[in-house]
């Protein structure tokens, strides 16, 4: 398909600068006080969302191919090395901008308070799936490589329901979050238990 | 007076400020904050400058205007302030439903400079023009029952258009316990930086409790009822869990969701480089460093009663 062939053309480098963008773009805020009163929240807030973005957006890739036939297989990996990306700096904001590595209270975060504790499993379960995001790793790791990546899915839901948890009262942007996640994994499953095998 | 922790005499130590913009310089702020122009005080052993009008007045908690920091600033402009009037009701001599002039207009408006800590782990430092509430509520009599002191936000919902959802129960109430209420440091602000209280603020007057979280300072009020019971809350009626009905600053008390033991200063004052991005963090005090109220809750388990 002619759609498919072009929307495969651009190179992989350029999805990363793509990608970054939005750093570069927080950087360039934060440089010109453009951040508002208090730039260390924002500067955390939106790296977590652009991570958050980013593992949502590999979760379009499937549906897209089965339901719409647009192929972009080729720059999944990319997404969610891009995810890993935004979400290792958000935790690193949080870790010595924000908490200052004081880890008496780090500890005691993670270990009490839940949207914590989840966002943290979420972090950890992303380290094998970014280490192993090559080729060499498809190739040793064979029908286990698949297994393993499926890990994906509790993650997003983890980072989905991360971001849930924090706020205060029910504002919409991370219910919205949520529900998206939700559909994407549903229609997983549905699509697994051929619900939906005749849309295919 | 004894009652402003910070005094305009206790010039900042240059010597403090030095060493933080060196150790914050290595760590890649520009170090260079601007020394603003205005007052300087010191509390405790800390020193600390106050916020800019800018900064106190673009990132405020005020959720009838949208639950973003920038909210209110964009969109409290809708309110109308003009005509206002606050009903004083329930247990007091003369009740009656009170022009804003008619309040304000005999109270002696002072200064008062105090520190703001959020329930979200932030705080400033925030010039208030107001009178001490004991002032009003001698003036109406509170009478013998009364034990309490409840609030009342406006409800305006064609002006402050988050009150058509759900999010807190509107319209938002607070309350305190008559002695909070009479205590000196608990003033009616009606300005900052000697300016008009700003819409977003809490237009035209808001209460402010400096050692309780933010969120007990509700803003422009219509209604101050002194009842017998412990009235109810806005925060407390959303997450009983979360907010207890007396909110003093405690950092032996962790909120379920975050840790209170220490807060970041926000603002550009605060040094560090880049709008307070390197800033250091700091402990936070009991009863935000008004250690005066402390008498207040003197046989009470403040884990319980949090």
């Amino acid at each position: 398909m002619s759609l498919n062939k072009t929307l495969n053309k651009m190179p992989i480098w350029c999805l990363y600068i793509i990608g970054l963008c939005p750093f570069f773009i927080i950087l360039y805020l934060l440089f010109n006080f453009k951040l508002g009163v208090d730039p260390l929240k924002v500067l955390e807030h939106e790296l977590g969302q652009w991570g958050l973005k980013f593992l949502i957006l590999t979760l379009f890739v499937t549906p897209l191919r089965s339901f719409f036939n647009i192929n972009l297989l080729k720059y999944r990996r990319t997404l969610g090395l891009l995810a890993f990306i935004y979400i290792s700096l958000h935790l690193s904001t949080w870790l010595f901008l924000d908490l200052q590595l004081r880890w008496d209270e780090i500890i005691k975060s993670i270990i009490k308070r839940p949207f914590i504790t989840i966002g943290m499993l979420g972090f950890l379960l992303m380290i094998p799936l970014a280490v192993t995001s090559n080729n060499i790793s498809i190739r040793l790791l064979g029908r286990r490589w698949k297994i393993l990546h499926k890990l994906v899915y509790i993650v997003i839901f983890a980072g989905a329901l991360h971001y849930l948890l924090l706020v205060k009262s029910w504002p919409l942007e991370p219910i919205i979050y949520m529900f998206v996640v939700l559909f994407l994994i549903l229609l997983r499953i549905f699509k697994k238990t051929k619900i939906l095998s005749n849309f295919k | 007076m004894y009652i402003n922790k910070y005094r305009e005499k206790d010039i900042t130590s240059e010597k403090i400020f030095l060493n933080r913009r060196q150790l914050f310089a290595l760590a890649g702020g520009f170090g260079a904050f601007a020394l603003m122009p205005g007052k300087s005080f010191a509390i405790n052993k800390d020193t600390r400058k106050s916020n800019t009008f800018e900064e106190i007045t673009n990132y405020n908690n005020f959720y009838e205007f949208g639950v973003g920091k920038s909210d209110p600033a964009k969109y409290a402009e809708r309110l109308t302030t003009e005509p206002w009037s606050i009903a004083i009701d329930g247990l007091v001599d003369n009740p009656g439903i009170y022009k804003i002039d008619e309040i304000t207009n005999d109270m002696p408006i002072e200064k008062r400079i105090y520190r703001f800590r959020c329930v979200e782990g932030w705080s400033m430092v925030i010039p208030w023009n107001g009178f001490q509430l004991s002032h009003l509520l001698n003036k109406v009599g509170v009478k013998d029952q009364a034990k309490y002191v409840s609030f009342e936000t406006l409800y305006r919902p064609e002006e402050m258009y988050m009150q058509k959802t759900k999010i807190l129960k509107w319209p938002y109430k607070e309350g305190l316990r008559l002695d909070e209420a009479m205590h000196p440091l608990t003033i009616l602000a009606t300005g900052v930086y000697d300016k008009p209280l700003p819409k977003q603020n809490g237009a035209p007057i808001r209460l402010v409790v400096p050692w309780k979280y933010g969120f007990k300072s509700i803003k422009s009020i219509v209604r101050i009822s002194l009842v017998e019971n412990e009235p109810q809350s806005s925060w407390n009626m959303q997450n009983k869990r979360e907010y207890g009905f007396y909110s003093n600053v405690n950092p032996n008390v962790d909120h379920p969701r975050w840790s209170q033991a220490s807060e970041r200063y926000i603002g550009k004052n605060i040094g560090g480089g880049l709008g307070g991005l390197f800033a250091e963090r700091h402990d936070t005090s009991m009863f935000n460093g008004y250690d005066e109220v402390s008498g207040l809750y003197k046989d009470m388990d403040l884990s319980i009663f949090f």
